[in-house]
């Protein structure tokens, strides 16, 4: 057999751009049917959320304030499960053979995915915003009364930051656990059975209630949902932020990079 | 161009991947042999980045895999083809692909032709493929950026004969255009349908190496009778040496004339007689299995 012209690499060649891959993890989220619902499932939760307060509600407890505290509960479930299968499915379908070799740089491929998730998050957060307005205007209507406008810009604002810091936790746990259920598992018991350990041990321990702020991401994040934080208060998120997001997920992104996609 | 020098991957004290060298040229289809659990995929991820190695190196054309920019448009991977969403369309997972590269939509249709991946087909789910299809799916999706390098591992499991003889096309035209190919097998016949170069791997080191016609020329004859013992008897007497080759038959070093001869001489009626071609290459290969063989068979009734 003839010796055929040897085969060059082309070094030259501009790499796969940031803002092609967000796209490329944005449709991923959208391009399954699980993942389609799972989207769905935003306005879905955010709707069913709606009519149970105009059902159950007292007309005269009507506001905005109430429709964006019913429909944050199911967001903070709903946001951070996006968030952990945008993560773990590279692993747990295996479809990171194929990711991770046409984007060999992980550290890009784990960006765009937390940015992705945070603009699912927004997008989403602002769907239920909508919602939850229209079901203010309905509902005082139904009840016979005035739509009460109680909640601020800010406090609004604040209240997706908690979203996406909850979102951001998921990410967390889908890059550390690399396992959909373990992920999903994980989340179910950082925001509901670690804070009633914390809070028994405040409630049994003076010293530790006075540090639980400082280290309880979930308490500390609570100002946001009403009010918004004082001074103080910002500083306990950062503390706790620390502990719960930045070093976890700082470890699960070295770990992402070091570790063997098979 | 593929060039793996000194490549060793160790899990705990496990060494999957031993010492393996070997170098994959233009032009050529290179065949990548052995057993279960030889070390073929490992070596096959390490060269694409996916699994560090333990010491050693693998670089394309000189380069390291993450330092090739969009490497999808300058080589093809397909490591395994079962490993997908099974919640997506066979062609929703090509558009990814050529997304991520930035190729027109079109590439993707194309490709689904070149594969004869019908357009309805295309709109499954892939938990609704076949074994086969999830293959050709595979290699539509390597071939997708255009590359002139391509890796696959196993990409003839699942396939049918007309599939295996379609690849086997596919691949000749590729390497004839200049490209360079590495594909895994455990099957020695499809490596033999397909291949040019062989390197055969087992328990993580190179055993073998060498174009198809070097491996597969092995001197000697192929012999076989209705009573092996009576053959051996026959050949030992003619001071011939032989060894046990095949199903039931024997190979020695000596030609077909001679062999017939002393076969003839003891009244060994044969059944067959031949140049013993690619019989070393067999043998070397069985006894490659035989090593790591999972289960031993024992013949029923044996030990009773
Ligand atoms: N993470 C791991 N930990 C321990 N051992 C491993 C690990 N990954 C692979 N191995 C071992 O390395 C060896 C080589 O595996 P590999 O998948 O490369 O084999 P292969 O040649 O591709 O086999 P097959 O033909 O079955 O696909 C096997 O013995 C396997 O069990
Ligand atoms: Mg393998």
């Amino acid at each position: 057999m003839s010796t055929a012209a040897p085969i060059t690499i082309d070094t030259a060649r501009p790499g796969v751009p940031l803002g092609r891959l967000i796209k490329v993890e944005l449709r991923k989220m959208f391009n399954t049917r699980s993942g389609f619902w799972l989207m769905l499932s935003i306005a879905i939760v955010a709707a069913i959320a709606t009519v149970a307060i105009i059902i159950f509600a007292d007309g005269d407890d009507l506001s905005f304030g109430l429709f964006a505290q019913g429909i944050g509960i199911p967001m903070a479930i709903v946001l951070p499960v996006i968030a952990i299968l945008s993560v773990t499915s590279e692993w747990s379908q295996r479809t990171g053979l194929i990711t991770f070799t046409l984007v060999p740089h992980r550290g890009s491929i784990i960006a765009a995915k937390a940015i992705a998730a945070i603009i699912v998050g927004i997008a989403g957060m602002l769907i239920a915003y909508a919602i939850g307005a229209l079901g203010n205007i309905g509902g005082s209507a139904i009840a016979g009364v005035d739509p009460v406008w109680d909640t601020s810009l800010v406090n609004l604002v604040t209240i997706i930051l908690a979203n996406v810091l909850g979102l951001l936790i998921g990410f967390t746990l889908g890059v550390l656990i690399r396992n959909s259920a373990g992920a999903i598992v994980g989340y179910f018991v950082y925001s509901f059975v670690i804070p009633s350990i914390l809070g028994f041990l405040a409630f049994s321990q003076d010293w530790f209630e006075k540090l639980q702020p400082w280290i309880d991401f979930n308490d500390a994040t609570l100002p946001l949902f009403d009010g918004g934080p004082s001074g103080e208060e910002w500083a306990q998120i950062g503390t706790s932020g620390l502990i719960w997001l930045v070093i976890p997920m700082t470890f699960g992104i070295w770990a992402v990079l070091k570790s063997e996609v098979k | 161009m593929i060039t793996v020098d000194r490549l060793t991957k160790t899990y705990g004290g496990y060494r999957a991947v031993d010492d393996v060298s070997f170098e994959c040229r233009p032009g050529a289809v290179t065949g990548f042999l052995g057993p279960n659990g030889a070390g073929k995929s490992t070596t096959m991820r390490i060269i694409a980045g996916l699994t560090p190695a333990t010491s050693g190196s693998a670089l394309v054309s000189g380069v390291n895999y993450p330092d090739i920019p969009n490497p999808g448009t300058q080589i093809g991977v397909l490591l395994d083809a079962s490993a997908q969403h099974a919640g997506r369309t066979g062609r929703e997972i090509l558009a990814l692909s050529a997304l991520t590269m930035g190729l027109p939509m079109s590439r993707v249709d194309e490709m689904l032709q070149l594969v004869s991946l019908t357009p309805s087909e295309s709109k499954r789910r892939v938990k609704n493929y076949s074994l086969g299809m999830r293959q050709r799916l595979g290699i539509a999706n390597a071939l997708l950026g255009d590359p002139k390098i391509l890796i696959l591992d196993e990409p003839a499991n699942g396939l049918d004969p007309a599939g295996i003889h379609w690849m086997r096309g596919l691949l000749r035209e590729y390497a004839n255009r200049g490209g360079t190919v590495l594909l895994s097998s455990h099957l020695l016949h499809e490596i033999e349908v397909i291949a040019d170069e062989i390197i055969v791997i087992g328990n993580g080191k190179i055993v073998a190496e060498g174009t198809k016609a070097e491996l597969l020329q092995t001197a000697g004859t192929f012999v076989k009778a209705g009573d092996p013992s009576a053959l051996a008897n026959a050949l030992t007497s003619a001071g011939l040496t032989s060894a046990p080759s095949g199903d039931g038959g024997l190979r020695t070093e000596a030609d077909p004339a001679t062999v017939g001869k002393a076969a003839a001489a003891a009244g060994v009626a044969l059944v067959e007689l031949r140049p013993a071609e690619g019989a070393g290459l067999e043998e070397m290969f069985l006894q490659l299995t035989a090593e790591t063989q999972r289960e031993t068979i024992t013949p029923e009734g044996a030990g009773a």
